[in-house]
């Protein structure tokens, strides 16, 4: 699988997790991907912490409006329904409980439900936008990512080594190899792609994690 | 009370009755720069000021070196452009600039601190502008980062006459080492202090000439908190209105936050 088909599996994978009537915050990169992949029937509205809930598709590239932008600052639609918001009230949302889900991509996540996205050690830490709200208010946080690291390091770790964004606010964990989630304080692994075996899983993985019985094949 | 009656003896002495001031064309309002007429007390003019239309130029006038200046805008959209070319003329130098990011390379903001006027700068996300990191490195700029949601509240709270905070977000963080923590029930939270600067430079859709605001779509994000929370408030807009154009349920900004007023070029 090259690292196109993997994105595409995570992302397929992670919008079958959203329910009808979600409100959703979609970070950088795989989890932009998941509003491409729902559910026939599923109902979700878009929250984007630059102001905005009801956020609609790329536009054409005649459509595009320069003050309408996610977080991303790329451009965006509106969907009927839309509605515009001041940055306080839009961070109001996301810690108050109002957020039902975040999917955010992350650099290491950890047995403890840790998870480090806004940092790399070596680079200037001067940015940091809306990961830490997000992280520490959205009801669930789902965090989606290649399993391991572009030179094959583990993600999944013991312990986060990389500066953390939130403790013990990981939900759920989507790889390309499978679906991990927080069961009784416990990282465990529901979920295997397809076409791999528990230990390809192992040997990829540093954290510790119990599997459920039974492991299901990942749904997609 | 006291003071709005002698505020309304003040506007009859000098334009008849307020109400026909209130309801004046706006080309009759227009020609007349800085210290004409004004429902507010201006703080830097001083005095009573009933025309908060002024150029860009002149609005930025009063700002001083040293001082601490909020620049609303999510980059470069929502950003009063206008008056930060008008900031950079103007040369002034050593500024705090509390905004989310400082512009784009050599744009908005990016540019004022390019023009070597920027010293510090406080909010959530600096890492797209490359010309920030080097500043930094080169220890030019002095950076405080803060979590957008926290940044954002930070100056609500300003804004709002609440000195202090206490929040989940960042808690246990790099972001928030050294500062006060308390436990409310199961939730840790740190202390975080109010936001408040001695001007605010936003952006608006559209004014009507009394400085009620609306918002165009996401160029509203940071305009509304800021306009609440510095000492002098300028306000750059794309259209300027009659009063009673703007329907009092689209109000966003009410006028008594705002004081001073800019006819800014296309959005």
């Amino acid at each position: 699988m090259n690292d196109q088909e993997k994105r595409v599996l995570i992302a397929r994978r992670a919008a079958l997790e959203l329910q009808n009537g979600d409100v959703v915050n979609l970070g950088i990169g795989i989890p932009t991907m998941v509003a491409d992949y729902l559910r026939a029937g599923v109902e979700i509205f878009l929250h984007t912490e630059n102001g905005m809930l009801g956020v609609g598709p790329t536009p054409s590239q005649d459509e595009i409006d320069p003050n309408l932008v996610n977080a991303g600052k790329l451009p965006v639609s509106e969907l009927p329904g839309a509605s515009y918001f001041d940055s306080a009230t839009s961070f109001s949302m996301i810690r108050g409980g109002h957020v039902d889900v975040a999917i955010m991509g992350a650099l290491q996540v950890d047995e403890q439900g840790n998870v480090a996205n806004w940092s790399v050690p070596g680079q200037d830490v001067l940015g940091v936008g809306g990961a830490m709200d997000l992280a520490a208010g959205a009801r669930r946080v789902i965090v989606t990512a290649t399993h391991t690291t572009k030179s094959g390091a583990a993600k999944i770790v013991k312990k986060c080594t990389l500066p953390v964004t939130a403790f013990g606010r990981a939900d759920t964990i989507i790889t390309e190899l499978g679906v991990f989630v927080f069961r009784r304080g416990r990282l465990t692994l529901v979920e295997l792609a397809p076409g791999v075996g528990l230990p390809d899983v192992r040997c990829r993985t540093e954290a510790d994690f119990e599997v459920a019985e039974p492991l299901l094949p990942m749904a997609i | 009370m006291a003071e709005s009656v002698i505020g309304t003896e003040i506007l009859k002495n000098l334009c008849g009755d307020p109400q026909r001031f209130f309801y004046s064309k706006l080309e009759l309002i227009l020609p007349k720069q800085g210290r004409s007429v004004s429902a507010g007390r201006d703080p830097v003019f001083g005095g009573v000021d009933l025309n908060k239309i002024v150029d860009a130029d002149t609005a930025v006038q009063g700002i001083k070196d040293g001082a601490v200046v909020m620049v609303g805008g999510f980059g470069l959209v929502g950003g009063p452009l206008g008056l930060v070319d008008a900031l950079i003329r103007k040369g002034v130098k050593d500024l705090t600039i509390i905004s989310n990011n400082l512009g784009e390379p050599g744009r908005g903001l990016g540019r004022l601190l390019l023009s070597n006027q920027v010293r510090r700068a406080i909010g959530s996300y600096f890492t797209s502008n490359p010309d920030v990191i080097r500043y930094h490195r080169e220890g030019r700029l002095e950076v405080t980062v803060l979590p957008q949601g926290t940044f954002a509240e930070a100056i609500r709270a300003g804004g709002a006459g609440i000195p202090a905070f206490f929040t989940p977000t960042a808690m246990g963080t790099a972001l928030t080492v050294d500062k006060e923590v308390r436990r409310f029930g199961e939730l840790d939270c740190v202390l975080e202090e109010g936001l408040r600067a001695d001007v605010a430079l936003v952006k608006a859709n559209k004014a009507d000439t009394l400085g009620n605001l609306t918002y165009y779509k996401t160029a509203r994000n940071f305009n509304p908190v800021m306009a609440t929370a510095a000492d002098l408030v300028i306000a750059e807009v794309d259209e300027l209105v009659d009063v009673g154009e703007l329907s009092p349920e689209a109000i966003v900004t009410p006028h008594l936050y705002v004081d001073r007023l800019v006819l800014g070029g296309k959005r």
